[in-house]
């Protein structure tokens, strides 16, 4: 058999937020080159903290990621509190898990509908599926809406939000937008038993690759999102204040995201992974989401990422539902509404200190590390996002994958890398940008 | 009459403003129905290489590759519009040109800093003839909507160049300064509907400064409230840092 020659080579991977290159280079059958290229402008957030107030960290970091706005903005506050030694209200915690959870919902809708499927109904975008599937478009969209409605009722806006801030809320929820928020999820349920039901019929390609998972772990029966230590499948666990022990960041010459490793040669954040190490511990209904489309731990098919962002959604869904409901039943308390500014009123007593925060939004785990001097003034700054520490994850399961289906065609592989990219659902626009494949034929 | 074709491009930015277009829920397909979308990366895999008659852009343009990409778009588009805040004004990655660039990229990519290409960050209007402005960050959806419904018509937009206050008065808005803590609505460019303000926090003034910033007016509020005209300079430069760079 004649030994084969592949070259790929895209560029502006599209369809993931941020920019990036896949560069393949098979040589007489043999694998020479694979690499996820981070090509985006670098911004430099970390760099231009330094010298801020600890109170505009969180307006700031907000701007790092759109689509994870709320994601970054917990994990900032997060991390501004532990260094100012703040401990939040129980009312305070409730109303930012709720934010999280109509985030991820957001997020993962929008990566199931309008990045992924359009992949697995053989189409460049969702633009054709407007005609060709136009209610399944008029779903997402309406589901996506209405994520962005919860937001602005919660924080005022989704894209950056306002009333969400070190020290708590500037603005607390009346009763009327308790209800509205409730009704507004209740009102997605027929939704998002339509997505099930659609995700139920969809074919993901198969491949396995063993990694190591990694996600927030606790020991309470909650799903953790917001707070926890950090696990391993591999076994690891400990504290968010050791999180540069897990993340070992190392530069590549090729990327402008930085790359992580742990116990072995990579690792892997995000929904799989969340539901690989807390499968138990998700709400009743979404197991059984689980159950019907054959996830369950350890799931090692990276495609399955977006299957496991569904059983989340179902989760989220219902756990914002009881959130709402404990929030009405208990009632809020507005004493705790503050305005807090650049704190100027010194409001918020300030200390020298160090903290660490570490969330898991949409696509894994964020870290934010503030060290702040004894006026809030930040003199060294850390942000390390989900998509980086995945990036040398993805680049290992490309080396698994390209010699398995080296049989295919140019065409074909293309769009498995592709699609591999997609799964773990990229926001390179976190740290920088992201994606083109280039097959280099020499 | 045949479509407009319209072209979305993105450059240093958080993709926010893009994302506030899927953020229009179903109004999206009436939208969408009016206009021909050729190139919007984020959500599309086509490429379109021919003439657009409408570019919309994103973000900052932060390196030299930058420079030329945005000036070949320019080139081939009728009409070129500047959207969200990192494109009109540079926005928060203005920021970075407070610290000398070598030193800023050794601080976040340590010794490996030379792969990391960089340059002062620039709004849209610094580097090429930008013909709307779509402010804010993000922007805000229903002056979007107007925008390009003047665009389509052909006729020009007005960025409102009042405060953020007018706007602010009119939600009936207890005033920041009353509450003790510093807004910086009396010199930003009004047109988000006091979007902050509203929901208990400060303006920040991400629309950019309004031409005729009341310079006597805000003194004297500072030295009313005792206020350190510092505070505030470092403020402004969150969003308007770039002002200082000079205009194509
Ligand atoms: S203006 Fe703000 S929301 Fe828009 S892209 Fe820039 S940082 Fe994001
Ligand atoms: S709160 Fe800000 S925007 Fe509103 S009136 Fe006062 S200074 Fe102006
Ligand atoms: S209130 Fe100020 S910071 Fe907020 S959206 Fe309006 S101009 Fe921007």
């Amino acid at each position: 058999m004649k030994k084969k020659n592949v070259n790929i080579n895209v560029e502006y991977l599209t369809r993931v937020e941020g920019h990036g290159n896949i560069v393949v280079n098979v040589k007489d059958g043999r694998l020479e080159t694979c690499r996820l290229d981070i090509v985006e402008a670098p911004r430099f957030f970390e760099g231009m903290l330094r010298g801020r107030s600890i109170f505009e960290a969180q307006h700031i970091t907000s701007r790092i990621c759109g689509i994870c706005s709320c994601g970054h903005t917990l994990a900032s506050i997060q991390a501004a509190e532990d260094a100012l030694g703040i401990t939040p209200t129980a009312q305070t915690i409730k109303l930012r898990k709720l934010l999280l959870h109509y985030e991820t919902l957001d997020s993962h809708i929008l990566h199931i509908y309008l990045l992924v499927a359009p992949d697995l109904l053989g189409v460049k975008s969702f633009v054709p599926l407007i005609t060709s599937h136009e209610q399944v478009v008029r779903r997402a969209l309406r589901m996506k809406k209405t994520c962005n409605d919860l937001c602005d009722i919660l924080v005022g806006r989704h894209v950056h939000p306002i009333s969400a801030i070190v020290g708590g809320f500037t603005k607390l929820p009346r009763p009327k937008d308790l209800d509205a928020m409730l009704d507004l999820l209740k009102g997605m349920g027929p939704d998002m038993e339509a997505t099930v039901e659609l995700a139920k019929t969809l074919k993901f390609p198969e491949f396995e690759r063993d990694t190591e998972y990694i996600a927030l772990v606790n020991d309470s029966n909650e799903y953790p999102f917001l707070t926890g230590d950090v696990g391993s499948t591999d076994g690891v666990r400990m504290n968010k204040k050791d999180y540069k022990k897990i993340t070992n960041e190392f530069v590549v010459p090729h990327s402008s995201a930085k790359h992580a490793k742990l116990s072995r040669e990579s690792y892997a954040v995000g929904a799989l992974a969340r539901l690989n190490l807390n499968y138990d511990k998700l709400h009743p209904k979404a197991k059984e989401v689980a159950a019907a489309i054959g996830l369950k731990p350890k799931c090692i098919n990276p495609y399955l990422n977006t299957a496991a962002q569904l059983v989340e959604n179902v989760h989220c869904l219902e756990d914002a539902i009881a959130i709402i409901e404990d929030l009405k039943n208990t009632g809020i308390n507005y004493y705790e509404e503050i305005v807090v500014g650049l704190n100027e009123q010194f409001k918020i007593s300030v200390k020298a200190g160090n903290g660490v925060g570490a969330v898991e939004v949409p696509r894994g785990i964020l870290f934010h590390n503030y060290q702040i001097d004894d006026k809030g003034i930040i003199t060294d700054a850390n942000c390390i996002i989900p998509t980086s520490q995945n990036t040398n994850n993805i680049e290992h399961d490309m080396k698994k994958l390209v010699p398995e289906i080296l049989d295919r065609s140019e065409e074909e592989i293309t769009l498995s890398l592709e699609m591999l990219v997609r799964s773990y659902d990229p926001c390179i626009s976190c740290s920088t940008h992201f994606l083109d494949v280039r097959f280099v034929n020499r | 009459m045949e479509k407009a074709k319209v072209a979305f491009f993105d450059f240093a930015c958080c993709e926010g403003c893009q994302l506030q277009v899927a953020n229009m829920g179903e109004a999206l397909i009436n939208v969408l129905g009016a206009i021909d979308v050729v190139e919007f990366r984020e959500v599309m895999s086509e490429k379109w290489d021919r003439d657009i008659d409408v570019a919309i852009i994103e973000g900052s343009i932060t390196n030299p590759h930058a420079v030329e990409r945005v000036k070949q778009i320019r080139d081939k588009s009728k009409i070129l519009i500047a959207y969200g805040s990192c494109a009109t004004i540079g926005g928060v990655n203005g920021m970075k040109n407070g610290f000398p660039l070598d030193e800023i990229r050794r601080y976040v990519y340590g010794e490996s800093y030379q792969f990391f290409p960089t340059e002062n960050t620039k709004s849209v209007p610094q580097v090429v003839r930008v013909d709307y402005f779509v402010n804010g960050c993000p922007v805000y959806i229903p002056e979007f909507v107007a925008v390009l419904k003047a665009v389509l018509q052909g006729i020009p937009y007005y960025v409102p160049d009042y405060p953020v206050c007018v706007e602010c008065k009119l939600n009936e808005n207890v005033c920041m300064y009353d509450r003790g803590v510093t807004c910086l609505g009396p010199v930003t460019k009004a047109g988000c509907n006091s979007w902050c303000v509203n929901n208990g926090n400060i303006c920040y003034g991400c629309r950019g400064v309004i031409s005729n910033p009341n310079e006597k007016g805000a003194q004297d509020v500072l030295a009313k409230y005792k206020i350190p005209l510092g505070l505030i300079l470092n403020k402004m430069n969150m969003y308007n840092k770039c002002r200082e760079l000079e205009q194509k």
